[in-house]
């Protein structure tokens, strides 16, 4: 009997301790795919948006950062006072904060990221986030001024890019293999062509986040994407490849699909200083010879919002101006006829890799051809279009997507790609970096979004949806993408 | 002996010197700047000339090559203009996948294609012929991405056998390597077991017919004991030269499957450096794949004299 009772005594005991084990065992892991991989890792010089998808707050953090639904808030910066002529920017930086090597993180790391992203032999690839900056000052290890030139209600916001985080002056040498950060998680390993592997921060100045490690992994081709989704192997996959496989993953208990949106406003950008598009009328008749929900569903499988100006419709100054140019072929084929091309004209289309360009531009070509204008397809690699397409402007239409976040001010550069030059734009931009007033800015922006899509500078396709999947169990994923970021802070497993 | 291994190791060489030539040009020729493709839509004229600089792209084209030659001369291959680090260590990295991956492939695709070919050439025009023809005619004709698609299907996503693709990494031990490499061996060796065994059988029955056989028969060794000893070690030299451009091309030609598979292999670093013009990559690894090409070659041209003892004199 006594025997028996303690062999039940011992059960019990293994039981318990196994199902303690469990409980202390929650995934505290999780394997996120992605289908580039980043070229290095340091997000201060270089645009490849896989570095911030990496590192965007789980190993760098900037003064201010960009939460889920676009928002910017305090990052390293607790709070800011601002002058009242709008050109200093006094910085109060969080207590308490340290790098990943152990270091203190304070006035004098902000100087230098600062300085460094404005300097003559600057790499940083947004460089002009920081053209104002007059200089920068470390008033104490808490407290940094930072000196504009002029005015700009946007400084927060530029801060929050991936292309702003605060950097130490010490591991800028290896911080392309070896990044130190301040962030909620530490770079571990990188088997290079495979994965990335970060590990929980057990010194991190803010909450703890609910997962230990983060594994991203690196899956470029859409059927091996599937694959890797369908078998498990991973859990999450950040920007699924192949929105035809949807519904199926959706269909499945499995998993879940989440479809957000994100900054990507895609362009049929148009060559306005080459002829016939630096005639007003004929890109009018390009802009009413496409139609936009049948790129949507035959290039995106119905995922993505139409746009008819260059803004994203989740902003909450957006304008619809789809109306303004609605599909009608007619209109179009009278409006060629106004402008001189009653049977059409000849010109190029160059398509980009991704699957938005490459397939949308099979169905516009098929719509200009319609009116008349026949479009010949020229498919290029990114590095060819960047070359003859974006610098050497050897172009009449391309199709891509503009990712950056609030980039309507583009549209005040006449030597970016597509040429538009409008003084009353410019002024207008002048007025608006002018302006903190946020009901003002809302107004201005509107007015902004009308003139470019009233003048057709380019043809206004739609904004690119984020497709996201993920297994049922996983909590806590941004759904949509104000910037590039896979923030693993807010990321848990439900039980 | 040594005369003909000398005449094919300068042979070798220059073939070495013209490659290098052809894919600089070829590579460099090409549109597309890679400090624009890094910085990408928004950098500034002052910061691409920066980063141009700092990447040594600023020379002439004929210093740069002279630079990359001499550079490869003494082992040192560069410095990747993307990832920054030693092109010499990617590509040892990268050699650590997609090596035992050809050679996996090779030692299915042989230990599948040599008996089905003496099985099928010891059984002309039999049932067991017809079948063993008339599946490396399909292995011939399936492309080996297709293969590896349904391999993923039935073994990774219905049994769970396997993982649909990545590398779990020596350092897991080798049965753990082996087995994350076991589907894409398989996809990549099928379709190469169907062309060698077609080899091994046509090389077979051309032998069979020579006197050396009827005579070998009329000593009294019995047809399987001819086939056996005589048979099959004639026949090796067509399947040896097959078997060497197999493994050059296993090793060279797998790009498709490591991307089905995300493998990190050569393949998929070349595929990835091309598209971010990584040009010092690109050339490196091409460069180091024609050598591979070209010294399996020289290798097999050796094993011929060494099999065939008539090619040694002949030179």
């Amino acid at each position: 009997m006594t025997k028996f009772m303690f062999r039940t005594f011992a059960t019990t005991l293994a039981v318990g301790a196994s199902l303690l084990a469990t409980q202390a065992l929650a995934k505290s892991d999780i394997t996120i795919a992605m289908q580039l991989e980043p070229p290095h890792l340091d997000p201060t010089s270089a645009a490849a948006q896989a570095i911030d998808s990496v590192v965007y707050t789980n190993i760098f953090e900037g003064l201010t950062r960009f939460m889920g639904d676009g928002s910017v808030v305090p990052g390293l910066a607790e709070s800011w006072e601002i002058s009242d002529d709008g050109t200093v920017y006094t910085f109060k930086l969080r207590d308490g904060v340290t790098f990943h090597d152990g270091t203190t993180m304070d006035a004098e790391d902000v100087k230098f990221t600062l300085d460094r992203a404005t300097a003559e032999d600057s790499a940083n690839a947004q460089k002009a986030l920081f053209a104002g900056i007059e200089s920068v000052e470390a008033l104490d290890p808490l407290t940094v001024k930072v000196t504009l030139s002029e005015p700009n209600g946007n400084f927060p916001f530029n801060l929050a890019w991936g292309d702003a985080v605060i950097v130490a002056p010490d591991s800028i040498e290896n911080i392309k293999t070896n990044p130190i950060g301040t962030g909620a998680f530490s770079f571990d390993n990188w088997v290079q062509g495979d994965s990335i592997t970060l590990n929980r921060n057990p010194n991190y100045w803010g909450d703890q986040p609910a997962l230990e490690t983060a594994t991203f992994k690196f899956i470029s081709d859409p059927t091996a994407a599937f694959a890797a989704m369908m078998a498990e192997d991973v859990d999450v996959f950040d920007n699924f490849p192949a929105p035809e496989n949807l519904p199926q993953f959706d269909a499945d208990p499995r998993f879940q699909v989440l479809v957000g949106t994100t900054e990507g406003e895609t362009i049929l950008s148009t060559n306005n200083k080459q002829s016939p598009f630096d005639d007003i009328l004929v890109r009018q008749a390009v802009a009413h010879a496409i139609d936009r929900q049948a790129i949507i569903d035959g290039a995106m499988f119905g995922y993505g919002t139409p746009i008819g100006t260059h803004f994203a419709p989740h902003h909450p100054a957006y304008v619809d101006l789809t109306g303004e140019s609605a599909y009608d072929p007619e209109q179009a084929k009278a409006l060629l006829a106004e402008a001189g091309f009653e049977n059409g004209f000849e010109t190029t289309l160059h398509l980009p890799p991704p699957s938005y360009a490459r397939r949308g531009g099979e169905i516009v070509a098929a719509q200009l051809a319609e009116v008349g204008i026949t479009a010949e397809i020229i498919n290029v690699e990114w590095a060819q279009w960047l070359e003859s397409v974006f610098r050497g402007k050897d172009f009449g239409l391309t199709i891509v997507s503009h990712t950056e976040p609030m980039d309507i001010g583009i549209y005040a550069r006449p030597d970016y790609y597509f040429q538009y030059e409008s003084t009353d734009f410019q002024a207008l931009m002048d007025t608006l970096n002018a302006t903190t007033d946020p009901d003002e800015r809302s107004r201005l922006l509107g007015e902004a979004q009308r003139l470019i899509s009233t003048d057709y500078v380019n043809g206004y396709l739609f904004q690119l949806a984020k497709l996201g999947v993920a297994k049922a169990g996983v909590q806590g994923l941004w759904a949509n993408a104000p910037t590039a970021a896979i923030d693993l802070t807010q990321i848990s497993w439900s039980e | 002996m040594l005369r003909y291994a000398l005449k094919r190791l300068i042979s070798l060489l220059i073939s070495l010197a013209v490659a290098s030539v052809v894919i600089f040009a070829v590579i460099e020729v090409a549109p597309g700047d890679p400090a624009s493709f890094m910085l990408g839509v928004n950098a500034q004229e002052d910061t691409l000339a920066a980063l141009r600089a700092e990447l040594g792209l600023d020379g002439s084209k004929m210093q740069r090559y002279l630079n990359w030659v001499g550079g490869m001369l003494v082992g040192d291959f560069g410095t990747s203009y993307t990832y920054r680090t030693p092109v010499s260590q990617m590509i040892a990295d990268r050699l650590w996948v997609s090596l035992p991956l050809a050679l996996y492939a090779l030692t299915l695709s042989t230990v599948i294609a040599f008996p089905a070919g003496i099985y099928a050439a010891a059984r002309r025009g039999k049932p067991g012929d017809l079948v063993v023809m008339g599946s490396t005619q399909l292995g011939i004709a399936v492309p080996n991405f297709w293969f590896a698609m349904m391999l993923v299907l039935i073994f990774a996503i219905n049994l769970r056998w396997f993982n649909a693709g990545g590398f779990v990494g020596w350092s897991n031990g080798m049965w753990a390597g082996l087995h994350s490499l076991t589907l894409p061996a398989i996809a990549l060796a099928l379709p190469q077991a169907a062309i060698l065994a077609r080899v091994m059988r046509s090389a077979l029955l051309d032998i069979l017919g020579e006197d050396f056989m009827r005579t070998a028969r009329a000593k009294g060794l019995s047809r399987r004991q001819a086939l056996w000893r005589h048979g099959v070690r004639n026949a090796l030299i067509p399947v040896l030269t097959i078997i060497g451009l197999q493994f050059s091309f296993l090793l060279a030609g797998s790009i498709i499957i490591e991307q089905v598979f995300y493998l990190p292999g050569l393949g998929r670093l070349v595929f990835q450096a091309i598209s971010a013009r990584d040009l010092i990559v690109v050339e490196s690894v091409v460069m180091l794949l024609v050598f591979a090409v070209i010294t399996v070659n020289f290798l097999v041209d050796l094993a011929y004299a060494a099999v065939d003892p008539r090619l040694r004199s002949r030179t």
